[in-house]
Protein backbone atom coordinates (compact mmCIF):
# COMPACT_ATOMS: atom_id res chain seq x y z
CA UNK A 1 0.00 0.00 0.00
CA UNK A 2 1.94 3.09 -1.13
CA UNK A 3 1.94 6.11 0.81
CA UNK A 4 -0.04 9.20 -0.04
CA UNK A 5 1.31 12.51 -0.78
CA UNK A 6 -0.71 15.20 0.10
CA UNK A 7 -1.57 17.67 -2.29
CA UNK A 8 0.52 15.44 -4.72
CA UNK A 9 -0.81 15.43 -8.77
CA UNK A 10 -1.48 18.97 -10.17
CA UNK A 11 1.15 18.87 -12.44
CA UNK A 12 1.17 15.36 -13.96
CA UNK A 13 1.90 14.53 -17.03
CA UNK A 14 -0.33 12.65 -19.78
CA UNK A 15 0.62 8.62 -19.54
CA UNK A 16 1.57 6.81 -22.77
CA UNK A 17 1.16 3.12 -23.35
CA UNK A 18 4.42 3.19 -24.96
CA UNK A 19 6.28 4.47 -22.07
CA UNK A 20 7.67 1.33 -19.63
CA UNK A 21 6.48 1.53 -15.71
CA UNK A 22 8.30 4.66 -13.91
CA UNK A 23 9.63 5.90 -16.80
CA UNK A 24 8.12 9.77 -17.93
CA UNK A 25 8.48 11.68 -20.69
CA UNK A 26 11.50 13.85 -21.63
CA UNK A 27 11.36 15.99 -25.67
CA UNK A 28 15.14 17.05 -24.85
CA UNK A 29 18.14 14.71 -24.71
CA UNK A 30 19.57 14.40 -21.62
CA UNK A 31 23.71 12.97 -21.48
CA UNK A 32 24.87 10.48 -18.79
CA UNK A 33 28.07 9.15 -18.23
CA UNK A 34 30.69 8.44 -15.08
CA UNK A 35 33.73 10.44 -17.48
CA UNK A 36 35.04 13.03 -19.40
CA UNK A 37 33.83 12.75 -23.48
CA UNK A 38 36.35 10.79 -25.20
CA UNK A 39 36.95 12.92 -28.49
CA UNK A 40 37.77 9.71 -31.12
CA UNK A 41 39.23 10.65 -34.92
CA UNK A 42 37.55 8.71 -37.24
CA UNK A 43 41.11 7.67 -39.15
CA UNK A 44 41.78 5.94 -35.78
CA UNK A 45 38.34 4.62 -34.78
CA UNK A 46 38.22 0.89 -35.30
CA UNK A 47 35.14 -1.72 -34.09
CA UNK A 48 36.89 -5.02 -32.81
CA UNK A 49 35.12 -8.34 -32.70
CA UNK A 50 36.30 -11.00 -30.62
CA UNK A 51 35.14 -14.43 -30.23
CA UNK A 52 35.19 -16.88 -27.06
CA UNK A 53 37.93 -19.11 -28.88
CA UNK A 54 40.18 -15.63 -29.17
CA UNK A 55 39.19 -15.39 -33.02
CA UNK A 56 37.78 -11.68 -34.53
CA UNK A 57 37.11 -9.60 -36.97
CA UNK A 58 37.79 -6.15 -37.35
CA UNK A 59 36.51 -2.96 -39.36
CA UNK A 60 38.37 0.84 -39.71
CA UNK A 61 35.68 3.31 -40.16
CA UNK A 62 35.66 2.89 -43.71
CA UNK A 63 35.13 -0.36 -44.09
CA UNK A 64 32.49 -0.32 -41.17
CA UNK A 65 30.69 2.30 -44.00
CA UNK A 66 30.96 -0.27 -46.81
CA UNK A 67 28.68 -2.71 -44.47
CA UNK A 68 25.07 -2.97 -45.06
CA UNK A 69 23.37 0.23 -43.33
CA UNK A 70 19.89 0.57 -41.27
CA UNK A 71 17.25 3.14 -40.85
CA UNK A 72 16.01 2.36 -37.38
CA UNK A 73 12.73 4.63 -35.85
CA UNK A 74 12.63 3.09 -32.07
CA UNK A 75 11.83 4.35 -28.30
CA UNK A 76 14.46 4.76 -25.86
CA UNK A 77 14.58 4.55 -21.87
CA UNK A 78 16.77 5.33 -19.50
CA UNK A 79 17.42 3.68 -15.99
CA UNK A 80 17.09 7.45 -14.53
CA UNK A 81 13.62 7.36 -15.76
CA UNK A 82 13.51 9.40 -18.91
CA UNK A 83 12.39 8.02 -21.71
CA UNK A 84 12.27 9.44 -25.44
CA UNK A 85 9.90 8.12 -27.87
CA UNK A 86 10.03 7.99 -31.69
CA UNK A 87 14.13 8.33 -32.21
CA UNK A 88 15.70 8.03 -35.58
CA UNK A 89 19.10 6.57 -35.65
CA UNK A 90 20.76 4.92 -38.78
CA UNK A 91 23.44 2.11 -38.08
CA UNK A 92 24.65 -1.31 -38.87
CA UNK A 93 23.23 -3.82 -37.47
CA UNK A 94 25.04 -6.71 -34.82
CA UNK A 95 23.11 -9.60 -37.09
CA UNK A 96 25.69 -8.38 -39.83
CA UNK A 97 28.84 -7.99 -37.42
CA UNK A 98 28.57 -11.45 -35.23
CA UNK A 99 27.94 -13.00 -38.74
CA UNK A 100 31.33 -11.99 -39.54
CA UNK A 101 32.97 -14.54 -37.07
CA UNK A 102 31.97 -18.49 -35.74
CA UNK A 103 30.69 -18.62 -32.34
CA UNK A 104 28.72 -20.41 -29.31
CA UNK A 105 28.99 -17.82 -26.99
CA UNK A 106 26.04 -16.56 -24.83
CA UNK A 107 27.28 -13.23 -23.72
CA UNK A 108 28.84 -9.86 -25.16
CA UNK A 109 30.61 -7.60 -23.18
CA UNK A 110 30.82 -3.94 -24.91
CA UNK A 111 33.89 -1.93 -24.75
CA UNK A 112 34.24 1.36 -24.90
CA UNK A 113 36.67 3.97 -25.58
CA UNK A 114 37.48 6.22 -22.46
CA UNK A 115 37.35 2.04 -20.89
CA UNK A 116 33.80 1.92 -20.20
CA UNK A 117 32.14 -1.80 -20.30
CA UNK A 118 28.93 -3.08 -20.40
CA UNK A 119 27.26 -6.96 -20.75
CA UNK A 120 24.76 -7.91 -22.62
CA UNK A 121 23.17 -11.46 -23.50
CA UNK A 122 24.13 -12.27 -26.89
CA UNK A 123 20.40 -13.24 -27.81
CA UNK A 124 19.76 -9.41 -26.97
CA UNK A 125 22.25 -8.26 -29.99
CA UNK A 126 20.46 -10.46 -32.40
CA UNK A 127 17.40 -11.04 -34.62
CA UNK A 128 17.15 -7.42 -35.70
CA UNK A 129 17.13 -5.72 -31.93
CA UNK A 130 20.66 -3.93 -31.54
CA UNK A 131 22.87 -1.79 -34.15
CA UNK A 132 26.14 -0.01 -34.03
CA UNK A 133 24.85 3.58 -35.05
CA UNK A 134 26.48 6.61 -36.08
CA UNK A 135 23.29 9.16 -37.13
CA UNK A 136 20.95 10.36 -34.46
CA UNK A 137 18.15 12.18 -36.13
CA UNK A 138 20.17 12.65 -39.76
CA UNK A 139 22.92 14.27 -38.33
CA UNK A 140 26.42 12.39 -37.47
CA UNK A 141 26.32 11.35 -33.67
CA UNK A 142 27.24 14.17 -31.51
CA UNK A 143 30.47 13.05 -29.38
CA UNK A 144 28.26 13.48 -25.76
CA UNK A 145 25.69 11.27 -27.16
CA UNK A 146 28.36 8.55 -27.78
CA UNK A 147 30.10 9.75 -31.58
CA UNK A 148 31.31 8.51 -33.46
CA UNK A 149 29.81 5.56 -32.98
CA UNK A 150 27.75 3.89 -29.82
CA UNK A 151 25.96 0.67 -29.59
CA UNK A 152 21.95 0.96 -29.61
CA UNK A 153 20.08 -1.32 -28.14
CA UNK A 154 16.71 0.25 -27.33
CA UNK A 155 14.73 -2.68 -25.51
CA UNK A 156 17.05 -2.20 -22.40
CA UNK A 157 17.73 0.27 -20.78
CA UNK A 158 20.25 2.73 -22.45
CA UNK A 159 23.07 2.39 -20.18
CA UNK A 160 23.24 -0.95 -22.31
CA UNK A 161 23.88 1.38 -25.55
CA UNK A 162 27.45 1.65 -25.09
CA UNK A 163 28.43 5.02 -26.15
CA UNK A 164 31.69 5.39 -27.74
CA UNK A 165 32.24 1.49 -28.75
CA UNK A 166 35.04 0.24 -29.73
CA UNK A 167 34.27 -3.62 -29.75
CA UNK A 168 32.60 -6.71 -28.37
CA UNK A 169 34.27 -9.58 -26.53
CA UNK A 170 31.61 -12.56 -26.91
CA UNK A 171 31.72 -14.82 -23.96
CA UNK A 172 30.29 -18.14 -22.53
CA UNK A 173 29.76 -16.57 -19.06
CA UNK A 174 27.52 -13.58 -18.19
CA UNK A 175 29.99 -10.97 -16.13
CA UNK A 176 29.12 -7.72 -14.64
CA UNK A 177 30.40 -4.31 -16.92
CA UNK A 178 30.89 -1.15 -15.31
CA UNK A 179 27.42 0.21 -14.05
CA UNK A 180 26.48 -3.57 -13.38
CA UNK A 181 29.51 -3.56 -10.60
CA UNK A 182 27.88 -0.25 -9.48
CA UNK A 183 24.65 -1.32 -8.80
CA UNK A 184 22.52 -1.86 -11.89
CA UNK A 185 20.76 -4.70 -13.18
CA UNK A 186 22.60 -7.42 -14.85
CA UNK A 187 19.86 -7.51 -17.96
CA UNK A 188 18.21 -4.15 -17.37
CA UNK A 189 14.41 -4.90 -19.35
CA UNK A 190 12.72 -1.59 -18.85
CA UNK A 191 8.96 -3.29 -18.51
CA UNK A 192 10.10 -5.60 -16.08
CA UNK A 193 12.14 -2.55 -14.22
CA UNK A 194 15.35 -3.86 -14.22
CA UNK A 195 17.16 -0.86 -12.70
CA UNK A 196 18.85 -2.28 -9.67
CA UNK A 197 20.67 -5.27 -7.88
CA UNK B 1 25.04 -2.81 -2.27
CA UNK B 2 21.57 -4.00 -2.08
CA UNK B 3 18.66 -1.99 -2.72
CA UNK B 4 15.53 -2.17 -0.66
CA UNK B 5 11.82 -1.42 -1.23
CA UNK B 6 10.25 1.58 -1.23
CA UNK B 7 10.54 2.93 2.41
CA UNK B 8 7.87 5.49 3.77
CA UNK B 9 9.18 8.90 4.25
CA UNK B 10 8.20 11.51 6.63
CA UNK B 11 9.48 15.39 5.86
CA UNK B 12 10.36 17.00 8.88
CA UNK B 13 11.79 20.00 7.59
CA UNK B 14 11.83 22.02 4.64
CA UNK B 15 14.64 24.87 4.36
CA UNK B 16 14.52 27.65 1.21
CA UNK B 17 17.73 27.12 -0.13
CA UNK B 18 17.55 29.66 -3.06
CA UNK B 19 15.28 31.38 -4.47
CA UNK B 20 14.41 28.22 -6.98
CA UNK B 21 15.45 25.49 -4.34
CA UNK B 22 14.64 23.87 -0.98
CA UNK B 23 16.31 21.44 0.99
CA UNK B 24 13.98 18.85 2.62
CA UNK B 25 15.03 16.79 6.12
CA UNK B 26 13.19 13.62 5.50
CA UNK B 27 12.87 10.77 8.53
CA UNK B 28 13.41 7.42 7.09
CA UNK B 29 12.70 4.35 9.49
CA UNK B 30 15.12 1.86 9.26
CA UNK B 31 17.35 3.58 6.51
CA UNK B 32 20.72 1.59 6.51
CA UNK B 33 22.92 4.95 5.72
CA UNK B 34 24.29 6.14 2.67
CA UNK B 35 27.99 6.54 1.47
CA UNK B 36 28.63 10.14 0.48
CA UNK B 37 27.61 10.97 -3.24
CA UNK B 38 24.31 8.30 -3.64
CA UNK B 39 21.37 9.30 -4.55
CA UNK B 40 17.70 8.58 -3.69
CA UNK B 41 14.73 7.90 -6.38
CA UNK B 42 11.99 9.19 -4.33
CA UNK B 43 7.99 8.11 -5.41
CA UNK B 44 5.08 10.25 -4.93
CA UNK B 45 1.82 9.01 -5.08
CA UNK B 46 -2.09 11.10 -5.75
CA UNK B 47 -4.85 9.63 -3.99
CA UNK B 48 -6.03 8.14 -6.74
CA UNK B 49 -2.96 6.39 -7.49
CA UNK B 50 -1.04 8.28 -9.83
CA UNK B 51 2.35 7.83 -9.14
CA UNK B 52 5.50 9.90 -10.41
CA UNK B 53 9.26 8.95 -9.32
CA UNK B 54 12.59 10.88 -10.10
CA UNK B 55 16.30 10.82 -8.40
CA UNK B 56 17.96 12.93 -6.03
CA UNK B 57 21.42 13.69 -4.69
CA UNK B 58 21.82 13.15 -0.98
CA UNK B 59 23.35 16.44 0.64
CA UNK B 60 23.78 13.68 4.00
CA UNK B 61 25.87 10.80 4.34
CA UNK B 62 26.25 8.24 6.87
CA UNK B 63 24.40 6.45 9.34
CA UNK B 64 21.32 8.45 11.03
CA UNK B 65 17.62 7.70 10.17
CA UNK B 66 17.50 11.37 8.67
CA UNK B 67 18.31 12.10 5.48
CA UNK B 68 18.67 15.68 3.40
CA UNK B 69 17.43 16.50 -0.30
CA UNK B 70 18.50 19.48 -1.97
CA UNK B 71 15.67 20.11 -4.94
CA UNK B 72 16.19 22.97 -7.62
CA UNK B 73 12.61 23.60 -9.40
CA UNK B 74 12.36 23.03 -12.96
CA UNK B 75 10.04 25.44 -13.57
CA UNK B 76 7.92 23.09 -16.39
CA UNK B 77 8.44 19.95 -14.04
CA UNK B 78 6.25 17.73 -12.17
CA UNK B 79 8.17 16.60 -9.34
CA UNK B 80 10.49 19.52 -8.42
CA UNK B 81 7.66 22.06 -8.52
CA UNK B 82 5.66 19.92 -5.62
CA UNK B 83 8.96 19.10 -3.54
CA UNK B 84 10.24 22.99 -3.91
CA UNK B 85 6.72 24.92 -3.21
CA UNK B 86 3.91 22.53 -1.73
CA UNK B 87 5.39 19.52 0.14
CA UNK B 88 5.04 20.53 4.05
CA UNK B 89 6.65 19.48 7.53
CA UNK B 90 4.56 16.23 8.11
CA UNK B 91 3.70 15.22 4.88
CA UNK B 92 4.36 11.28 3.56
CA UNK B 93 6.32 10.39 0.78
CA UNK B 94 9.03 7.19 -0.18
CA UNK B 95 12.17 6.74 -0.74
CA UNK B 96 14.10 3.59 -2.71
CA UNK B 97 17.69 3.79 -2.01
CA UNK B 98 20.68 4.68 -1.54
CA UNK B 99 21.79 4.26 -5.01
CA UNK B 100 25.14 4.66 -6.97
CA UNK B 101 28.50 3.59 -6.27
CA UNK B 102 30.38 5.22 -8.46
CA UNK B 103 30.06 8.63 -7.80
CA UNK B 104 31.12 8.36 -3.94
CA UNK B 105 33.28 9.75 -2.02
CA UNK B 106 35.23 7.57 0.80
CA UNK B 107 38.01 8.56 3.47
CA UNK B 108 41.00 6.48 2.82
CA UNK B 109 42.75 7.58 -0.53
CA UNK B 110 45.70 9.06 -0.73
CA UNK B 111 45.37 11.66 -3.06
CA UNK B 112 43.89 15.06 -2.62
CA UNK B 113 40.32 15.40 -3.98
CA UNK B 114 39.11 18.03 -5.84
CA UNK B 115 34.93 18.84 -6.35
CA UNK B 116 33.60 20.92 -8.83
CA UNK B 117 30.15 21.84 -8.45
CA UNK B 118 27.72 23.69 -11.19
CA UNK B 119 24.26 24.82 -10.06
CA UNK B 120 22.69 22.48 -7.95
CA UNK B 121 25.28 19.78 -8.61
CA UNK B 122 26.88 20.81 -5.76
CA UNK B 123 24.19 18.54 -3.52
CA UNK B 124 25.81 15.24 -3.92
CA UNK B 125 29.70 17.32 -3.58
CA UNK B 126 27.98 18.78 -0.03
CA UNK B 127 27.41 15.26 1.12
CA UNK B 128 31.46 15.06 -0.02
CA UNK B 129 32.62 17.95 1.32
CA UNK B 130 31.33 17.02 4.70
CA UNK B 131 31.90 13.82 5.09
CA UNK B 132 35.91 14.55 3.93
CA UNK B 133 35.42 17.40 7.02
CA UNK B 134 34.53 14.64 9.69
CA UNK B 135 37.05 12.60 8.37
CA UNK B 136 39.46 15.08 9.39
CA UNK B 137 40.85 14.83 5.24
CA UNK B 138 39.59 18.65 4.69
CA UNK B 139 43.25 19.60 4.03
CA UNK B 140 43.48 17.75 0.87
CA UNK B 141 39.54 18.52 -0.35
CA UNK B 142 39.10 21.37 -2.43
CA UNK B 143 35.55 22.62 -3.78
CA UNK B 144 34.99 25.27 -6.77
CA UNK B 145 31.41 25.94 -6.90
CA UNK B 146 29.75 27.79 -10.15
CA UNK B 147 26.09 29.89 -9.69
CA UNK B 148 24.82 32.51 -11.67
CA UNK B 149 24.89 34.84 -8.70
CA UNK B 150 25.59 34.58 -5.04
CA UNK B 151 22.19 33.85 -4.08
CA UNK B 152 21.82 31.10 -6.69
CA UNK B 153 24.46 29.18 -4.07
CA UNK B 154 22.23 25.80 -2.44
CA UNK B 155 24.36 25.93 1.13
CA UNK B 156 26.42 29.24 0.72
CA UNK B 157 26.39 29.75 4.44
CA UNK B 158 27.76 26.37 5.45
CA UNK B 159 30.08 26.29 2.85
CA UNK B 160 31.44 30.02 3.51
CA UNK B 161 31.20 29.65 7.83
CA UNK B 162 33.37 26.29 7.00
CA UNK B 163 35.86 27.42 5.02
CA UNK B 164 38.22 28.22 8.27
CA UNK B 165 40.94 25.57 10.05
CA UNK B 166 39.15 22.48 9.36
CA UNK B 167 36.78 23.08 6.41
CA UNK B 168 37.40 22.12 2.84
CA UNK B 169 38.52 25.56 1.22
CA UNK B 170 36.13 26.61 -1.01
CA UNK B 171 36.44 28.84 -4.28
CA UNK B 172 33.69 30.97 -6.02
CA UNK B 173 33.07 31.25 -9.01
CA UNK B 174 29.76 33.54 -11.12
CA UNK B 175 28.63 33.66 -14.21
CA UNK B 176 26.25 36.43 -14.35
CA UNK B 177 27.02 38.74 -10.90
CA UNK B 178 29.11 38.55 -8.10
CA UNK B 179 28.91 39.81 -4.47
CA UNK B 180 29.83 43.40 -3.58
CA UNK B 181 33.65 43.60 -3.44
CA UNK B 182 34.15 40.55 -6.09
CA UNK B 183 37.56 40.81 -7.64
CA UNK B 184 37.87 38.13 -9.81
CA UNK B 185 35.91 37.69 -13.56
CA UNK B 186 32.47 37.31 -13.91
CA UNK B 187 31.88 34.71 -16.65
CA UNK B 188 32.03 31.06 -17.92
CA UNK B 189 35.19 29.05 -15.98
CA UNK B 190 37.67 29.63 -18.20
CA UNK B 191 41.18 27.35 -18.43
CA UNK B 192 43.37 30.32 -15.98
CA UNK B 193 40.56 30.16 -13.24
CA UNK B 194 40.52 26.06 -13.22
CA UNK B 195 44.00 26.71 -12.90
CA UNK B 196 44.14 28.45 -10.40
CA UNK B 197 41.48 26.89 -7.93
CA UNK B 198 42.03 22.78 -8.92
CA UNK B 199 44.25 20.67 -7.40
CA UNK B 200 47.10 20.84 -10.48
CA UNK B 201 47.67 17.27 -12.53
CA UNK B 202 51.27 17.14 -10.79
CA UNK B 203 49.23 16.42 -7.47
CA UNK B 204 47.38 13.86 -9.06
CA UNK B 205 43.89 14.65 -7.54
CA UNK B 206 40.51 12.72 -8.33
CA UNK B 207 37.90 15.02 -9.72
CA UNK B 208 34.47 15.52 -8.72
CA UNK B 209 32.67 17.15 -11.20
CA UNK B 210 28.40 17.61 -11.12
CA UNK B 211 26.16 19.86 -12.48
CA UNK B 212 23.95 20.62 -15.67
CA UNK B 213 25.16 18.75 -19.35
CA UNK B 214 26.45 21.81 -20.87
CA UNK B 215 28.83 22.55 -17.01
CA UNK B 216 30.09 19.24 -16.88
CA UNK B 217 31.16 19.19 -20.88
CA UNK B 218 32.15 22.32 -20.71
CA UNK B 219 34.49 21.74 -17.26
CA UNK B 220 35.37 17.71 -18.26
CA UNK B 221 36.96 19.16 -21.47
CA UNK B 222 38.95 21.80 -19.96
CA UNK B 223 40.47 19.80 -17.21
CA UNK B 224 41.64 16.85 -19.88
CA UNK B 225 43.36 20.01 -21.86
CA UNK B 226 44.88 20.44 -19.08
CA UNK B 227 46.63 17.74 -18.58
CA UNK B 228 44.07 15.70 -15.64
CA UNK B 229 44.28 12.02 -17.02
CA UNK B 230 40.46 11.59 -17.66
CA UNK B 231 40.46 8.14 -15.19
CA UNK B 232 40.46 10.80 -12.54
CA UNK B 233 37.50 12.64 -13.82
CA UNK B 234 34.22 11.39 -12.30
CA UNK B 235 31.16 13.24 -13.69
CA UNK B 236 27.56 13.22 -12.70
CA UNK B 237 25.15 15.17 -15.13
CA UNK B 238 21.95 16.36 -14.08
CA UNK B 239 18.94 16.49 -17.08
CA UNK B 240 15.93 18.24 -17.29
CA UNK B 241 12.29 17.42 -16.89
Amino acid sequence: MAVISRGFGARRRESDPRLPPGQYLTEDFPVLSAGPTPRIDLSEWRFDLRTESGEGASWSWDEFMDLPIEDVHTDIHCVTRWSKLGTSWRGVSLDTLVDAVETEASYAMAHSYGGYTTNIPLEDLLGGRAWVAFEFEGEPLDPEHGGPARLLVPHLYFWKSAKWVRGLTLMDDDEPGFWEQNGYNMHGDPWTEERYW
Amino acid sequence: MTVGGWRPARVVETVPATPSARILRLAVADWPGSLAGQHVDVRLTAEDGYQAVRSYSLGSYGSGETIELGVDEIPDGEVSPYLVRDVLPGDELEVKGPLGGYFVWQPGGVAPVQFIAGGSGVVPLMAMVRAATDAGAAASARLLYSTRRPENAIYREELSDGAGDRGVAVSWAYTRAAPAGWDGQVGRLDDERLREAVWPPSSAPIVYVCGPTGFVEHVADALVRLGHPPARIRTERFGGA
